[in-house]
């Protein structure tokens, strides 16, 4: 190997972009430790989002690079790691993934820039939330399962660290939730996963992670029931479908302005990117059976998460909820499963990302002034602090879905997909429209409008420079992705169009699979039957 | 309907107009808060020139098209963002720009003292910029656009003075209530789309004209329609949505005149009117549509006869006159209902900017028990209010006679098979609310400027910004009648008359046609001029009666008891008892977890933190590393 710093670089931008970004975080909080502890924390801080930024160059030229006509996984890395296990390092990105890491690597410097309110141990918070965007970036473009089961558990712990070390009074019993919730459903996981990886060793005779070789296992009609039923209790608490959706408000209560801002953003889109990733390819008839009940529990989710968020008079916790609301709505629209729905429901994840990031960073700048989140110690702001007043109207809109803001499309794309597949269920998930426009406008009612009524309001500062620049991207994109989403929508179609298209498939071949061995139970001795079969055959 | 070939010309411009104007008027308004009237007001004159050309150059019959770019396009759904102007378009857009530049000019005398005009501006401006794509969109989807963005618009100028809650409260219900309207928007949307592949109104016709097996669709067609006439009743205010149009008038006057009277509240009529080809198919959702229509008119214009706000009078004369509009539309005489917005537009909002320009000089009264008396200070205002009541009246030969006089015949030779059986039962309804609205605009009249002033201000004649506004609107409710058979002719390239052609009449009959009204307008006279007596002897006579209308019927009352109660209680209910106790019971009901938690508190509070990076840290150089070896 040559010494050439500058050739070998740049040939992990063309050879490794993906690992670059990956790993980038990890480096910038590796290095926040190379400065001596001090006081003041703004060096720490300067480096952070130095390194966050790094990262969301290198997506971007990801971006760039990204070819948006081809529908297949690209930018890949392969390469073997655990050879006995068969495990790879595999890494690649499509039309689905795309603007997900994109999302992450455009929130992250965003939320260190939001950080100014954390006073203990900054260091430590920001190579926690680093490495949370390391995790989150790994699980989005890790195409073997153990990498992705790794990365998963790794978004774990800093979570569980942001809350728990920065979180509000009540952090302990948070945490504790969100920690039972998810190992609760990532043991399930690792469960069928494994029992996965051994029915493909089985009858391929070769242990792979892989997930393009794990879809060519065969499974009974039973069986995909079963596994599918644990993927999607693992990932249905992470999105979070309701009844699995309590750990939420709590976590986002307790949780610090930044943490929440990850959590809402990208976070709650892990659940649903398993679902797209390993329950429905892996399980396609599974997925069949579910899908009515998956959309049901969505709708519920809808208008449940809506009717809560109505009843709040903590605004995170209304916020918290709105997400359920939310997330519902991504949910039905891949359940659905038609190009215009998932596609739909894929550009809302990021939508919700921003409108709701956004919001979360807004609930932020309140707390840092007053200390409260009670709704009801807010009131007549406008007129105090009329550009937060502002802010606030557009990102509210964006959330209630009004045309030409970001949220609209998602939305119209969702369910006017949805309609196509689940018409009654749909038309109430319509009666979310409805229910959002009734708890947001509350809020803002609640808060913005009135006579200042607290004494204290009335020495609130509008919005300073360093949190209008937060929040300036959000607001730029919500209008953007609004009135010219055909650019992006154009990118994930394809990709869309070939899972589709790929996931009926393997149902069709599953089904003939099943059809050939529908006499008697031979998956039980699988194995052994083919034996005899080849034998047979010989 | 001859489909000529689309010309394309820059439509763009007419919404541009206002869209520049509503971010200049704020920004530049901000600093120098004089300018931000004429902004927004020169503004809108540009946008009213530049439809005036088009208007001109329009040829007989033809279509301008103006795509702008693909909105979005996926799974064979194309949303394109595309401007429509024919016919139809071109007399709302006339209507829109030119009576909101009055309403514009207005404002600037209106609205001189108010300290965050720039605001206000900037709100009316974006209002138009919405209602001009809601009228120039060219497929369902940029309607709906125009649709919920004038819905904003109308929530942030009902709140606009946000400091009193209530007015605040008003504007989230107008916006919450016609989002349920918006919701069978959308489903009418999603069905069209799906069953038809395009929401391009040209398209759309087009297939409804050539397919052959139609009759197999007209379930689904009727259920198109009525889930797009929901839509109506939201926006334009019809039973059972129209609750919020009153609590409305909590905006700024020339707002509830050029919004909740003029434009706005019509674009119910101007979209049952695009999409007439739909209702066309649907007979059952047209009789809907039709009892519906009545059943408001007459509703609403009896809950007018009690109300004593100058405001809420009209509020209800514009729910009742909406309902005038359905009936035409519901009888597939899509032009007459064009023909009665018109005329509408002109008299009521010169009647709401009467009204503003009394309740400016009383200080801010709008309760006509403390008025009366002002014919003689303020003559301008009084006279063109008594044009327009006159008008609004149905006596020819103003405006309001030929329009509603129109309409009562179009139902009366309405061809719906659905219809025959009451049809009758509904013109008598219609007639009898024809000659209650000329009650109580009449009583108005009365209270307002006619007796001696019961009040405690020093009323004054407006300003002259002011005063041309309602001169020249006035002087349209007067003359607009005769243009009927213009308007007729001009339209029937666009909406089909369905058999309901311009009927011509001498001035004479007219006159005698209008004696119903007449009586209305004599009898409240009578009753009204002196406040002191009669009215409370009318009242104790009727007190059921009295007691019911005064207090509308207690829809209000009603949605509250049957819907927003229940639904509060159900967001409580599923708060406390179910994600509080059920699920979240079941999560952390066992002590263990408390347990736990001391458990891992001690071990969080013991600094540790940094130890547990650390091991992190060190697990994922060791994997790296495994990969690297590897």
């Amino acid at each position: 190997m040559t010494l050439d710093p500058l050739g070998s670089l740049l040939n992990v931008f063309n050879q490794n972009l993906l690992s670059a970004i990956i790993f980038a975080p990890l480096l910038g909080a590796l290095w926040l430790y190379v400065f001596p502890k001090k006081e003041d924390g703004s060096i720490y801080r300067g480096v952070a989002f130095l390194w966050g930024m790094i990262t969301f160059g290198l997506s971007c030229l990801m971006l760039l690079k990204f070819n948006s006509e081809s529908s297949a996984l690209q930018l890949r890395e392969h390469a073997s790691w655990i050879q006995g296990f068969g495990v790879h390092y595999s890494l690649g990105v499509d039309g689905i993934s795309v603007f997900l890491v994109m999302l992450t690597t455009f929130l992250m410097p965003i939320v260190v820039l939001a950080s100014h309110s954390v006073k203990t141990n900054l260091r430590s918070y920001l190579a926690n939330m680093l490495l949370l965007e390391t995790a989150m970036l790994g699980t989005l473009l890790a195409l073997d399962s153990f990498l992705f089961y790794i990365f998963w558990e790794m978004m774990l712990f800093p979570m569980y660290f942001l809350i728990g070390i920065w979180g509000g009074p009540r952090r302990i019993y948070a945490t504790l939730k969100f920690v039972l919730y998810t190992v609760f459903g990532s043991v399930l996981m690792l469960i069928a996963l494994l029992y996965t990886v051994w029915q493909h060793a089985e009858q391929s005779g070769a242990v792979s992670f892989l997930i393009a070789d794990l879809v060519k296992t065969n499974f009974s009609l039973q069986e995909e029931i079963l596994l599918f039923a644990a993927f999607a209790l693992a990932f249905g608490i992470k999105v979070p479908i309701f009844p699995f959706h309590t750990w939420l408000p709590d976590a986002h209560v307790e949780a610090p302005t930044g943490g929440s801002v990850v959590l809402a953003g990208v976070l709650l889109k892990m659940g649903l990117y398993g679902f797209i990733r390993f329950a429905y390819p892996l399980f396609p008839n599974g997925a069949e059976v579910f899908a009515p009940y998956l959309a049901i529990l969505a709708v519920i989710g809808i208008v449940y998460g809506a009717l809560v968020a109505w009843a709040q008079s903590d605004v995170k916790k209304l916020v918290a909820y709105s997400s359920v609301s939310h997330l519902g709505y991504c949910v039905l629209g891949f359940v659905a499963f038609n190009t215009i729905s998932a596609t739909g429901s894929i550009y809302q994840m990021l939508n919700h990302g921003i409108s709701t990031g956004a919001l979360f960073l807004l609930v932020g700048v309140l707390y840092d002034r007053r200390h409260t989140r009670e709704i009801s110690e807010y009131g007549g702001l406008a007129s105090k602090v009329p550009v937060f007043a502002f802010l606030f109207l557009v990102f509210t809109l964006s959330s209630i879905a009004l045309p030409l803001t970001n949220g609209f499309v998602g939305e119209f794309l969702i369910l006017y997909g949805s309609f196509q597949t689940f018409p009654l269920i749909t038309i109430v998930a319509v009666s979310g429209v409805v229910l959002g426009a009734i708890y947001m406008l509350t809020l803002y009612l609640k808060t913005m409008f009135g006579e200042i009524d607290e004494a204290k309001n009335g020495s609130l500062t509008d919005v300073n420079t360093r949190e209008l620049v937060t929040l300036l991207p959000l607001l730029f994109m919500v209008f953007y992705m609004g009135i010219f989403p055909q650019k992006m929508l154009s990118m994930i179609e394809p990709s869309v169009v070939s899972y589709i298209q790929m996931v009926e498939e393997r149902k069709d071949d599953l089904t003939a699979y099943v059809d050939d061995h529908s006499s008697g139970n031979l998956r039980v001795v699988n194995g052994v039957t083919q034996l005899i079969e080849e034998e047979e055959r010989v | 309907m001859t489909s000529h070939e689309a010309h394309q010309v820059q439509l763009g411009l007419i919404p541009l107009f206002p869209l520049l104007g509503s971010a200049l008027a704020f920004v530049i308004g901000k600093k120098n808060k004089a300018l931000s009237g004429w902004i927004a007001t020169i503004a809108a004159v540009c946008s009213f020139a530049s439809v005036f050309n088009f208007f001109r150059s329009l040829p007989e019959g033809g279509v301008f098209e103006d795509k702008l770019f693909t909105w979005f396009s996926i799974g064979g759904f194309t949303a394109d963002f595309t401007f429509r102007f024919d016919s139809l378009t071109a007399v709302m857009c006339l209507v829109v720009t030119g009576v909101g530049s009055l309403i514009h000019l207005y404002s600037i005398g209106y609205m001189n003292e108010e300290p965050s005009k720039h605001r206000y501006f900037s709100y009316l401006n974006l209002f138009l910029f919405s209602m001009l794509l809601l009228v120039l969109g060219g497929n369902l989807l940029i309607l709906f656009i125009g649709w919920e963005g004038v819905g904003l618009c109308s929530y942030l100028l009902i709140g606009f003075w946000f400091k009193n809650e209530a007015f605040a409260r008003a504007g989230r219900k107008a916006f919450v209530v016609n989002r349920i309207g918006d919701a069978g928007f959308l489903i009418a949307i999603f069905l069209c789309a799906g069953i038809f592949g395009t929401i391009d109104f040209a398209e759309l016709a087009a297939k409804f004209v050539h397919n052959t097996n139609m009759d197999l669709l007209v379930p689904i067609v009727t259920g198109i329609a009525i889930c797009l006439f929901i839509g109506a009743t939201g926006k334009s205010a019809q039973i059972p949505l129209f609750v919020w149009l009153p609590d409305a008038m909590a905006g700024p006057t020339p707002v509830s005149a050029l919004i909740h009277a003029a434009t706005m509240v019509t674009a119910g009529v101007y979209m049952m009117a695009r999409t007439h080809f739909i209702f066309d198919m649907a007979p059952y959702a047209m009789m809907i549509v039709s009892i519906v229509a009545v059943l408001t008119a007459f509703v609403a214009g009896t809950i007018a006869i009690t109300q004593n706000d100058i405001k809420k009078v009209l509020a209800y004369s514009t729910v009742s006159q909406l309902g005038f509009m359905f009936m035409a539309a519901g009888a597939g005489a899509y032009w007459i209902a064009v023909f009665h917005l018109v005329t509408h537009a002109f008299f009521k909002a010169c009647l709401f900017l009467c009204s503003g320009s009394v309740i400016h000089s009383c200080h801010h009264e709008q309760d006509m028990r403390e008025m009366g008396g002002l014919a003689k200070v303020m003559p301008i205002t009084f006279v063109t209010y008594l044009i327009s009541t006159i008008a609004i009246s149905g006596i020819a030969p103003l405006s309001g006679y030929y329009s509603k006089h129109a309409i009562l015949g179009a139902m009366e030779h309405n061809p719906n098979p659905f219809m025959a059986q009451f049809a009758e039962w509904l013109v008598l309804a219609a007639s009898i609310t024809a000659v209650i609205t000329a009650f109580y605009m009449t009583r108005s009249l009365a209270m307002t400027f006619l007796g001696t002033y019961r009040g405690h201000a020093h009323p004054h004649e407006s300003p002259l910004l002011m005063t041309i506004p309602l001169i020249v609107l006035a002087s349209l409710a007067s003359i607009a009648g005769f243009y009927g058979e213009d308007l007729y002719a001009y339209l029937h390239h666009v909406v089909p008359d369905n058999g309901h052609h311009f009927h011509h009449e001498s001035m004479a009959d007219a006159l005698v046609h209008s004696w119903t009204a007449i009586l209305g307008v004599l009898a409240a006279l009578l009753l009204y001029t002196n406040l002191k007596v009669i009215p409370q002897k009318v009242s104790q006579a009727f007190p059921l009666l009295n007691k019911l209308l005064s207090n509308k019927y207690y829809i209000d009352e009603i949605y509250n008891m049957f819907v927003v109660k229940p639904l509060e209680g159900l967001a409580g209910i599923f708060f406390n008892r179910i994600d509080r106790g059920v699920v979240d019971g079941a999560v952390n009901g066992t002590g263990m977890v408390v347990e736990i938690s001391g458990e891992v508190a001690r071990t969080v509070q013991t600094g540790q933190i940094r130890s547990y990076l650390f091991m992190m840290v060190l697990g994922m150089l060791f994997v790296i590393g495994l990969y690297i070896v590897a």
